[in-house]
């Protein structure tokens, strides 16, 4: 069985659970998505699928290069594809399609996403430094402060806290409950945030 | 945004009387006591109703021996029961958050008349 999906996030909401909570969920349209190729040990050293997120409007224009791909499958081309692993004993082929209903309730997945993007950033809203007094003549307000020590070790360490590109990054969000499947309309209930804005892509995998 | 108000559909309650700020509620609410469920009542002043589709709440405030004290409702949770309206208030304001420094004679919310 292909242990996951292709989605693109809807949008945040809530709904209520049997005990009357309100759960925070993010809806996600996972699906359908069509196998677009398997890759195997043999060829290409690990095991997995390559998916294609069938969307409501077609892919148009695609290169040749990608068209010829699409066509080795005999699918159409999708705006998105990614690999997703897969069970021991999968024996999807190309055009095969994978749903939602891969997914029951209350199981656990990792969400694969990619985050907002924030600009170049200082290291308060980046890394979430404290920053000094606004008023009172302090004369540091969001400025980093040291970054190491001076003769002993004369440079600065690997991994310094520093201001720069902040989010658009590729996230991933482990242990994330799936509260509900619509298998009808393909949609996956996840529970609380995951990565990205509405309408970006993300990738549901199985723990 | 048009797909989240179709999923959350069903989890929209029907039977709400329409009720605004100023309005005096009856709340029932359901109460989970290990096995056994019982329903209690909360019995006081609308004093503000914030929109948002499933995630709509509305905020009770009643004076409990001598102190304030404010609950805040999803509306469309099991959890509330029922909503009873007990009367009808007239305000000029959609939050009577002026309400809270406020005691006595001068906490009075005058009786809207149905008619409107």
């Amino acid at each position: 069985m292909v242990r996951g999906i292709l989605g693109k996030k809807v949008g945040m909401t809530q709904i209520f659970d049997d005990d009357g909570r309100a759960v925070p969920v993010t809806v996600v349209e996972a699906g359908p998505c069509i196998v677009v190729q398997r890759k195997s040990t043999k060829r290409d050293g690990y095991e997995a699928v390559q998916l294609g997120l069938v969307e409501s409007t077609p892919r148009r224009n695609a290169p040749k290069p990608i068209r010829g791909h699409f066509a080795a499958a005999g699918v159409p081309p999708t705006r998105l594809t990614a690999e997703v692993p897969v069970d021991a004993d999968d024996e999807s082929k190309p055009g095969d399609s994978v749903l939602a209903d891969i997914f029951g309730a209350d199981e656990k997945v990792h969400v694969i996403g990619r985050s907002k993007g924030k600009g170049f950033q200082g290291v308060i809203k980046r890394h979430g430094f404290g920053g000094g007094r606004a008023t009172h003549g302090s004369m540091f307000h969001r400025a980093p402060g040291s970054i190491g020590r001076s003769a002993w070790p004369s440079r600065v360490f690997p991994g310094q806290k520093m201001p720069g590109q902040h989010g658009n990054a590729t996230i991933t969000v482990k242990n994330v409950t799936v509260v509900k499947v619509d298998t009808d309309r393909n949609l996956l209930f996840l529970k609380g945030g995951v990565p990205g804005a509405r309408n970006s892509y993300i990738r549901i995998v199985k723990v | 945004m048009d797909l989240i108000r179709e999923v959350t559909q069903q989890y929209l309650k029907t039977d709400i009387p329409d009720f605004r700020p100023g309005d005096s509620l009856k709340v029932h609410v359901r109460l989970k006591e290990g096995e056994k469920e019982r329903i209690q009542i909360f019995e006081g002043l609308v004093v503000a109703r914030k929109h948002g589709g499933v995630s709509e709440t509305f905020t009770v405030r009643k004076i409990s021996s001598g102190i304030g004290v404010e609950r805040t409702f999803p509306l469309n949770s099991p959890s509330v029961a029922k909503v009873e309206v007990t009367r009808r208030g007239r305000v000029r304001r959609a939050k009577l958050y002026y309400i809270r420094g406020l005691r006595g004679k001068a906490a009075r919310i005058r009786e809207r008349s149905q008619v409107r």
